[in-house]
């Protein structure tokens, strides 16, 4: 679904992926993990390109999208994504926010997206939270509205940066619950997070990133029981 | 003790009928209320049509300024110019220019004062709106852009509006020194409410007159201070939402 490669960003004269390659197929669920400053943040931008990529090329369902002449706003209908800081739309309603993109993008008539906003409130339990505004909302509830919000526009994967770390501690289950929830319905994600026990659980494979490169990848039993590479096995005794 | 109270009222009563003579001569005398009333409905038309000018202006300027990356880009370059000429130079300089230079063929003064004090606000309006853009969270644009808008779309559905509420103060301050400048249009022979004053100040040989202008600008000044605080209270207010 989405191939890397040899991708590299710098940022003036920082270099801070230096030569990425990977694979995400359908259906995978791809943890990253790595310490602060390892480009594992900036790896999940350039795969929608928030972040330009300075070399290397990343192809999405087949399609160059580094290539100037992509469509880059097509492309980005069908990655989700979703920040450590939810950037909700304060200024509009719960519902506003959701349904603000497949409108004025013509996917959905208002009526189809009011529906589709209002059972997928439901699906989270925050249908009464339709008419509210952003900053009424608790930490959890914002992450969990900024998800679906993402979900609205039926995309093929989502990306996930650190949607935890923002949360006071009570909250973040609700939101590991609800991203499960799509693992299990089989929607392909890429997730960087430092939540362990979810890496362990949804992934299907954890990559670990160190200084800008992908230093170790396995499948969460065998990357946590086997670690290999002496960095990851040194992190790994710092976070478990 | 009788007749000092009587001086002092009879005083008095001098005092105000001198003043119903002041006012007589400044308002009545000539119908000159009429030119009075003319010249603050000229400097309403000016300020308001200066106002949207300047509105328009200052967000196509703010805009490129804050979209525009490449320092090379002529656009840029042109907006950029534009705010150093217009606010590095007088605003009854530019005034003159236009109305003798480049509007020379028009007869429509209200239009050259109008086209003048927009443009010169348009200068000030998008260094306001440019601020604001920028206070707006990054975050948001990106948000608004993973979803797949384009970048026009993000900045007219998700930025403007949540810049706009950050920006109303400074625009209505700015709103208040457009409406004073715009008493400089005598300059180039338009009768606003200053040029009136000044006209009857000069057949009266009496300053009265130029006092009322005083007030009415006051009170322009005053009411309009008091509606932006009022529409300054409501958008806090939405914020406790």
């Amino acid at each position: 679904m989405i191939s890397v490669n040899n991708l590299h960003k710098s940022f003036h004269r920082n270099e801070v992926l230096c030569g990425i390659t990977d694979r995400v197929e359908k259906g995978e669920k791809v943890v990253v993990i790595g310490p602060s400053g390892s480009g594992k943040s900036t790896f999940l931008r350039c795969l929608n390109l928030l972040e330009r990529p300075t070399s290397g090329e990343i192809l999405f369902e087949g399609q160059n999208i580094t290539d100037r002449r992509c469509d880059i706003n097509k492309i980005r209908q069908k990655m989700g994504m979703v920040f450590q800081h939810f950037n909700l739309f304060p200024h509009l309603t719960v519902k506003e926010n959701i349904t603000l993109a497949p409108v004025q993008l013509h996917l959905k008539s208002k009526e189809e997206a009011d529906a589709d906003a209002m059972r997928l409130l439901e699906r989270i339990g925050l249908a009464d939270k339709a008419d509210a505004y952003p900053p009424q909302l608790s930490g959890g509830q914002k992450q969990r509205i900024a998800i679906i919000r993402s979900l609205a526009m039926n995309p093929d994967v989502m990306l996930f940066d650190e949607p935890t770390s923002a949360l006071d501690p009570e909250m973040v289950g609700e939101v590991l619950e609800l991203m499960k929830e799509l693992a299990e319905e089989g929607m392909t994600m890429v997730v960087v997070t430092h939540e362990m026990g979810f890496a362990r659980e949804v992934g299907t494979r954890i990559l670990f990133m160190d200084g800008g490169q992908i230093l170790e990848q396995a499948p969460p039993d065998i990357f946590f029981a086997n670690p290999r590479h002496p960095r990851l096995q040194d992190f790994l005794s710092k976070v478990l | 003790m009788r007749p000092l109270l009587a001086i002092i009222i009879k005083g008095k009563e001098v005092m105000f009928e001198s003043l119903l003579d002041h006012l007589y001569s400044a308002l009545i005398t000539d119908s000159r209320y009429v030119l009075i009333l003319r010249g603050l409905r000229n400097t309403l038309i000016i300020t308001f049509f200066a106002l949207l000018l300047g509105l328009a202006i200052g967000l196509i300027l703010a805009i490129i300024k804050v979209t525009v990356h490449s320092r090379r880009n002529p656009l840029l370059w042109l907006a950029n110019l534009y705010t150093t000429i217009i606010r590095g130079t007088p605003v009854v300089v530019q005034l003159i220019i236009i109305n003798t230079s480049i509007m020379a063929q028009s007869n429509n003064k209200i239009l050259i004062a109008v086209i003048a004090f927009g443009i010169n606000s348009g200068a000030y309006v998008s260094e306001i709106i440019r601020g604001g853009i920028q206070s707006v969270d990054r975050g948001q644009t990106e948000a608004g852009r993973s979803l797949g808008l384009t970048g026009a779309m993000t900045m007219r559905l998700i930025v403007l509006p949540q810049a706009v509420k950050t920006v109303l103060p400074s625009l209505g301050n700015e709103f208040i020194t457009l409406l004073k400048e715009t008493s400089v249009a005598g300059y180039v022979a338009i009768s606003d409410l200053t040029k009136a004053g000044d006209t009857i100040v000069s057949r009266t040989f009496d300053p009265t007159a130029m006092y009322l202008v005083a007030l009415v600008y006051l009170v322009l000044v005053v009411g309009l201070t008091a509606l932006l605080s009022l529409m300054e209270r409501r958008l806090a207010r939405n914020d406790l939402r």
